[in-house]
């Protein structure tokens, strides 16, 4: 059987994860709110995800993952609460600091987001025109090249959009962050769409990415296998609040009814617990 | 239960939706506006996308602002024709003819084809990005959408337009010189000089500046209608219709304001 992590370790070394040492935090999000009318999505959240280690944001669809890191890198404006990103407040930044700061993040979103407009390389050579530092061409191609070849897709160079499928898409859309080095990873349902064996193969990459480039990073997901994989941290959400956080091996054994049964029934639509079958699939 | 005294003491809060509606549109669309030209001067500027979507507005309208003005220049030859017959002033169809292109014709069927084409056609593109999050996948990368894609495809209409309007007027001028000799025989130089020599400065720079407002006009609105599209497939098709009709209006708007500054000064 081949595995995803496995298939995965030809472009990128997949580690085992290993415990965060206490660090710094890189994001601190306090008491959030969010509401859309009169619906309030984010009632009340508070979370901090230190440097290197990389937190798994779960909970049903619709309960407010993505707004919760659109409000991370300012593309929502919260009601009410803090987001501090390096130590700063993103409500207190100018314009160009916000900018600067948003460099240092990469973010990968649900469909990939590529430009259709564009090739592929030149979805990857977009973001690099905004660096204070223009790389020359030759050491463009070369990021590019590199960028690519980690996240396996060497020969979609000249492709366009449209010739890739969803998970290609999703490949590319990270190569695409990945290539502006970031410090913050932020993953929006990296997972969701995608076949299970494509599913495995992209949380297996996003692990080796956090080794490979050592980024601090939030998964948005409702795919326990995916959190299971690639985080170091679970929190859960619900009703606009976190309802739980720890290790996915904490939460398993929770005595708390809604975790319990969020796992459950993972359990129940797979026939095994998540972890089981990680450990069988990087056998 | 309400009596009749207390509905007319306490009226409905939206007792006119769709002028609400429209009048708050138009305030956000002012606002783009302002945003617009806040925005334009500042660096960085993006000439190379400036450039192509200049190419793509240009080269996509060409044939069809032609053609039209083509056939535009061959019915009024035609059809204007008989009237002038019965005054004895058929002499002066060139001249007519090349009067109500420059100044009217030309101008507007050349804006109202590029609101439908180029208008409903920036409203889908942007529209598309934003459901598809480019829009947004652009602002976390460090680039400023709206300078990459709102400041160079208003200022590529702003330039191509006035463009085609001129190549619309020279195809409707050939295609009444065509009409002129189904009935008759004039040759190319004594037609051309009949139609240009009627022309005054007055006729020519008016038309001509008007142009530049139609395509802003255009440009602005395709992009305000795309860029604040609504998420789902069903804003894409309501950006680009929506694009189309009010880009149309506000060319006729600004088509009546252009006449009663223009008769001012004559």
């Amino acid at each position: 059987m081949t595995s995803a992590t496995s298939r995965s370790s030809e472009h990128l070394e997949q580690p085992m994860r290993q415990p965060v040492a206490h660090q710094p935090n890189v994001i601190e999000i306090q008491h959030l709110k969010k509401a859309f009318g009169t619906h309030e999505v984010l009632k009340d959240i508070s979370l901090e995800v230190a440097q290197g280690e990389t937190l798994a944001v779960l909970g049903r669809s619709g309960v407010g993952k993505s707004v919760l890191i659109k409000c991370i890198v300012a593309l929502l404006e919260p009601d009410n609460g803090t987001i501090l990103l390096f130590g700063k407040d993103t409500s207190k930044v100018s314009t160009k600091e916000l900018a600067a700061m948003r460099r240092r993040i990469g973010f990968l979103f649900q469909g990939g987001a590529l430009y259709d407009s564009m090739s592929v390389r030149d979805n990857l050579a977009f973001p690099l025109r905004s660096l204070q530092e223009k790389p020359s061409p030759e050491e463009q191609d070369d990021l590019i090249n590199t960028a690519l070849r980690d996240v396996g897709l060497s020969e979609a160079i000249g492709k366009m959009p449209s010739e890739l499928s969803g998970g290609m898409r999703k490949r590319v859309g990270l190569a695409r962050t990945l290539i502006q080095k970031p410090e913050i990873m932020l993953y929006d349902e990296p997972t969701t769409g995608l076949d299970p064996i494509t599913s495995r193969e992209i949380s297996g990459l996003l692990l080796g990415v956090q080794e490979r480039y050592k980024t601090s990073s939030i998964i948005i997901t409702h795919d326990i296998e995916c959190a299971n994989i690639a985080a170091d941290r679970i929190a859960l959400m619900n009703d606009g609040y976190v309802v739980a956080g720890g290790t996915y091996e904490e939460l398993e054994r929770s005595d708390d009814e809604w975790v319990g049964s969020f796992f459950a029934w993972h359990a129940d639509r797979t026939g095994a617990p998540a972890e089981a079958q990680t450990k069988e699939s990087t056998r | 239960m309400k009596s009749k005294t207390d509905s007319l003491e306490q009226p409905p809060r939206h007792l006119f939706p769709v002028v609400e509606s429209f009048l708050a549109d138009s305030a956000l669309l002012a606002l783009f506006a302002v945003r617009f030209v806040r925005t334009v001067f500042q660096p960085p500027y993006e000439f190379r996308e400036f450039l192509k979507q200049s190419y793509l507005i240009g080269n996509k309208s060409l044939a069809l602002v032609g053609i039209t003005g083509f056939i535009i220049g061959l019915v009024l030859t035609i059809q204007s024709r008989p009237t002038l017959a019965q005054f004895g002033a058929e002499s002066w169809l060139p001249a007519m003819v090349a009067v109500s292109i420059v100044r009217e014709i030309g101008p507007i069927i050349t804006a109202v084809i590029c609101a439908g084409k180029v208008g409903s056609g920036i409203g889908a593109e942007l529209s598309s990005m934003r459901v598809t999050e480019q829009i947004d996948a652009m602002q976390v990368s460090g680039t400023d959408p709206f300078k990459y894609i709102v400041i160079t495809r208003v200022l590529a209409a702003v330039l191509m337009i006035p463009v085609l309007t001129i190549f619309s007027d020279a195809f409707a001028l050939y295609g009444s010189y065509l009409g002129v000799n189904l009935r008759g025989d004039v040759s190319f130089t004594l037609f051309f000089s009949q139609a240009l020599t009627k022309l005054t400065f007055m006729d020519v720079f008016p038309a001509f500046i008007k142009t530049f407002f139609f395509g802003f006009a255009i440009g602005l609105i395709g992009c305000y209608k795309g860029y604040n599209a609504n998420t789902g497939t069903e804003g894409v098709g309501r950006a680009a219709n929506s694009a189309v009709v009010a880009a149309s209006l506000a060319v006729f708007i600004l088509d009546m304001i252009a006449v009663q500054i223009t008769s001012i000064f004559m």
